[in-house]
């Protein structure tokens, strides 16, 4: 099992996802500029502020040749997981519903909150249990999840904010989905950043464990 | 060359008639206009350090970790392992009170390129900010700016923010505080220096293009009073990217680990003139620099312009010939902009070039060591420099009262609006977070070294103004007390001397003192000062600022899981007060409220308060305490306050004096620990002074507070002031 973590100009989080991923399978670096995922068996889309995010967050980045290569393996049932900026980057690329808007405050946030896992049918979540309860930090200024009435099926619902733990105003305390064919998954928080208790909290491994449970 | 600069010229510039001639007899004729230039940036306070220079020969600059000290982009000490710890701190005060959010973001994007210039990865930043009150609307205007400038940049980038300190006073209003550290850590085989070396090796300019931003920042924002006109020099603040910077970092630290460079060194203040002539005088050599090269953002830019621009994001190599094609190799694969726009001579001048044209010629020399050093003048004030502070809070209230509105003063009261807004954790080594201790903890396993590294940044310029050299020391023992309360021993220090105007001689004797204090404090703790910045002229209408010596320390500590957080943890845990601690309510915040500024500190037992960090050290290190927590602004009642609010617990405290002074006393060496009772009877020094338990903050006969009360207040200060 080999994760390929995508480095664009401007990711701030890619090293600690390769880190994270490297605690559970093989891992390396996929840079934009190149198309070739032979050898992956899934993609990681990290953190950071991909081109700058300029002109509007992940905009740029979605027509990277690296991210065409994702397109392509993730709608040839690859899985892909999008974490922050990687989110915002696959519902420009159109790979998961809706859009992340600018945070009802208006201001960056940097919190550790709990989500609760929704859906357990999904490569990232399969060793959760329904409604488990993980602690994981979020740290964006657009994560303001939102999607047009009738675009977004309950079942796409992969993790919320626990009651109360809501940090951006997101539609109904959205913190992660993934799409109709359950191989794409985005989220706001960093489950890179919650991988050992040392620095906080150990929960978001679990998603990285579920998905090197991936057939190689 | 042509055109002789205009008569008096130099008068705008920021020079003296007598540096004027100076110029004029190192040249052997009369300046032109870039050179003229040039030299005013070169001998500005900014660059020169004219007035500062002979008083930081007093600070102790040698220790057993350093590996480079002061001279260099940064200081570097050894963080075992093989490994380096390079920081250093660094003002942007006048730029942000022009234009806040550019101003700080710079500021940081500034001292990240000191950090990578050393060939060292940007790992942690921390502010110290300083503001007038928040309830006049050009503070909250400058604060939140300010706030959000550092976020911005900070967070683009990637480096963590972990840390640091803002406090509001009147003193400020006009003349706000921005400094910014940073903290990198390297390989101590990729280090690197700036000297150039190497006859005909070629001089590389990366990054971003070259605009009029910035122009004459140096003598026009940071060596001058700030004034009424301050609007119309929103041209002189350079505006920041990001971007380009994370680039940059990745691109230099990847040129540096493949061997790629001779030296390195940013552009900073004064632009290509400042790094180009540091690096030849420090490698003995000369340069030509052919200006027609440099990438341009506007086309019309006249020679000098190119020379002192600001423009942010852009860094200078010297690369031997054999290596050019591979170096812009991989500059293109980062996107980066590489040009090569000079190169290295024997002439020891700066030669500067337009196309074939020679439009300057300077001694190195000259340009950096030549520079006049004025003797300050010091002479002790008479009476109070400062006004006293407006009065908020009436005398006569009941502990509850007082200690309730110490925990709603912004000073004291809660900064998770500031440090929510930053990426504290981004890197994976962030142990401690802000607000959780006293100190950020940074673990090194992922990067090859043992234990980790603790960083704090501390400084209390309400009590320099009171007493300029006890104030000083005050600052020095205050970080190294945060860093003990994670069990970090410091390895290293940094200093930024925000001042008012130093040619004033009631300033002089502020700075003086102050630099008097910080030398004697790094001395009994024998830490040694790597490096810093001055920032003096920091005066607006009102007079001068409160002086601020901040301090920076670096630490290392062998067990991250051991360290402590602030907060309480456990029921039926005991409380204990390390010392010694002898409060008084001179300089406290609680005078402060009450419209007093004192006019001195009580002495301190410096050999005392040493051996008491180097306790409260060991007793963290044994891994057996629950929380460590110094005592601060609000003093011992404000203390407990705050484990209890970060813990979720209340306390039961019986103290032998509850009188203002024991409770709201400030002063140095007090630490609040909690643990076993076994544990914490057993410290040496320990006073006993309650238990853990319950949901309440029990003062023995003077206060019964509910801690979700003390939470309701501390956490909601700032932001009812900013709403």
């Amino acid at each position: 099992m080999r994760f390929g973590v995508v480095r664009f100009p401007g990711s701030c989080d890619e090293v600690d996802a390769l880190h994270a991923c490297r605690r559970f399978a093989e891992a390396e670096l996929l840079w934009h500029g190149d198309r070739d995922l032979t050898g992956i068996d899934a993609v990681v889309v990290p953190g950071g502020f991909s081109y700058g995010d300029y002109l509007r967050v992940g905009a740029i980045a979605r027509f990277s040749p690296m991210m065409e290569a994702v397109i392509d393996f993730a709608e040839s049932g690859g899985p892909v997981f999008g974490i922050c900026n990687g989110f915002q980057v696959l519902c420009e690329a159109g790979l998961l519903p809706g859009a992340l808007l600018p945070n009802d405050s208006l201001r960056f946030v940097c919190r550790q909150v709990e989500v609760i896992v929704e859906a357990t049918d999904t490569p990232f979540t399969r060793t959760c249990q329904p409604g488990e309860r993980l602690s994981i930090p979020v740290k964006h200024t657009t994560g303001r999840y939102f999607a047009p009435a009738g675009t977004l099926p309950e079942d796409q619902i992969v993790l919320r904010y626990a009651p109360g733990q809501n940090p951006n105003g997101a539609m109904d305390d959205i913190a992660g989905v993934c799409n109709a064919g359950r191989n794409v998954m985005g989220l706001m928080p960093h489950p890179e950043h919650a991988v050992d208790p040392l620095t906080g909290s150990a929960d978001g491994g679990r998603l990285f464990e579920s998905l090197a449970m991936v057939p190689a | 060359m042509t055109g002789a600069a205009p008569a008096a010229r130099h008068r705008e510039l920021g020079l003296t008639d007598s540096e004027y001639e100076g110029i004029g007899e190192r040249l052997g004729r009369e300046p032109n206009a870039l050179e003229l230039a040039v030299f005013s940036l070169m001998w500005s306070e900014h660059c020169a350090y004219k007035h500062s220079k002979k008083l930081l020969r007093l600070l102790p600059t040698e220790g057993p970790h350093l590996l480079m000290g002061p001279g260099e982009n940064a200081g570097v000490v050894d963080a075992g392992d093989g490994l380096a710890v390079a920081f250093k701190v660094e003002s942007h005060n006048h730029p942000s009170a022009v234009e806040p959010f550019q101003g700080a973001a710079t500021g940081v994007g500034g001292i990240l390129r000191d950090i990578f210039a050393v060939g060292a990865r940007p790992i942690a930043v921390l502010d110290s900010l300083r503001f007038g009150e928040l309830d006049s609307a050009r503070s909250r205007y400058l604060f939140e700016g300010a706030v959000k400038g550092i976020g911005h940049y900070g967070n683009s980038i990637g480096v963590p923010t972990v840390g640091g300190e803002v406090m509001f006073e009147q003193a400020y209003e006009q003349n706000c505080l921005v400094n910014a550290m940073c903290v990198g850590l390297a390989r101590q085989e990729d280090l690197i220096r700036s000297a150039a070396a190497g006859v005909g090796n070629q001089l590389v300019l990366l990054g971003a293009r070259t605009g009029r931003d910035g122009i004459g920042g140096a003598s026009v924002l940071a060596s001058a009073e700030l004034s009424e006109e301050d609007a119309s020099k929103r041209p002189s603040v350079q505006i920041g990217d990001p971007f380009e910077e994370s680039r940059l970092v990745e691109c230099c630290l990847e040129l540096l680990e493949r061997g790629l460079l001779r030296s390195l060194q940013d552009l900073g203040a004064a632009g290509l003139s400042s790094s180009s002539s540091e690096m030849a005088s420090k490698g003995g050599v000369g340069l030509d620099i052919d200006v027609s090269r440099v990438p341009l953002r506007e086309g019309d830019m006249e020679p000098f312009e190119i020379m002192i621009s600001e423009s942010q994001e852009r860094m200078l190599c010297v690369v031997e010939p054999a290596r050019l094609a591979d170096v812009l190799d991989l500059c293109a694969r980062w996107e980066v902009r590489a040009t090569p726009i000079g190169e290295v001579t024997d002439t020891r001048h700066l030669r500067v070039f337009d196309g074939d044209e020679l439009v300057g010629d300077m001694p190195v020399e000259a340009l950096v060591d030549d520079c006049p050093l004025y003797d300050l003048d010091p002479v002790e004030p008479d009476g109070p420099v400062y006004d006293n502070p407006q009065a908020r809070l009436p005398r006569g209230g009941s502990a509850e009262d007082t200690l309730l509105a110490l925990l709603g003063s912004p000073n004291i009261a809660s900064k998770r609006y500031v440090f929510e807004q930053y990426d504290s954790i981004v890197g994976s080594r962030t142990v401690r977070r802000p607000g959780t201790a006293d100190a950020a903890v940074l673990v090194l396993a992922g990067d090859g070294g043992r234990g980790a590294l603790a960083v704090s940044i501390d400084g209390n310029g309400r009590r320099v103004a009171c007493d300029p050299y006890t104030g000083a020391v005050e600052a020095v023992l205050e970080c190294a007390r945060n860093l003990a309360c994670v069990g970090a021993e410091p390895l290293g220090l940094t200093n930024c001397l925000n001042f008012g105007n130093p040619e004033k001689p009631h300033i002089a004797w502020q700075l003086t003192r102050a630099v008097e204090g910080l030398r004697d404090a790094c001395l009994a703790l024998g830490v040694p000062v790597v490096g810093g910045n001055v920032s003096l002229y920091n005066e607006g209408g009102g007079g001068p600022i409160y002086p601020t010596p901040i301090v920076g320390m670096v630490g290392k500590l062998p067990h991250p899981e051991r360290a402590p957080g602030a907060g309480f943890t456990d029921e039926g845990h005991a409380v204990a007060l390390l010392g010694p601690f002898s409060p008084s309510l001179e300089g406290s915040e609680l005078e402060k409220l009450r419209g007093r500024l004192a006019g001195g500190l009580p002495q301190l037992d410096l050999p005392a308060q040493a051996a008491a960090l180097e306790a409260v050290r060991d007793a963290v290190r044994s891994g057996s305490l629950a929380s460590a927590h110094d005592v601060g602004e609000g003093g011992l009642a404000c203390a407990l306050a705050e484990c209890c609010i970060e813990g979720g617990l209340g306390a039961r405290i019986q103290l032998s004096a509850v009188d203002e002074e024991a409770l709201f006393g400030e002063g140095p060496g007090g630490v609040v620990v909690s643990g076993p009772r076994a544990v914490v009877e057993a410290l040496p020094g320990a006073v006993g002074i309650g238990e853990v338990g319950g949901d309440v903050l029990e003062i023995g006969g003077a206060a019964a507070v509910p801690v979700a009360r003390l939470r309701e207040v501390y956490e909601g200060a700032i932001p009812a002031a900013l709403s």
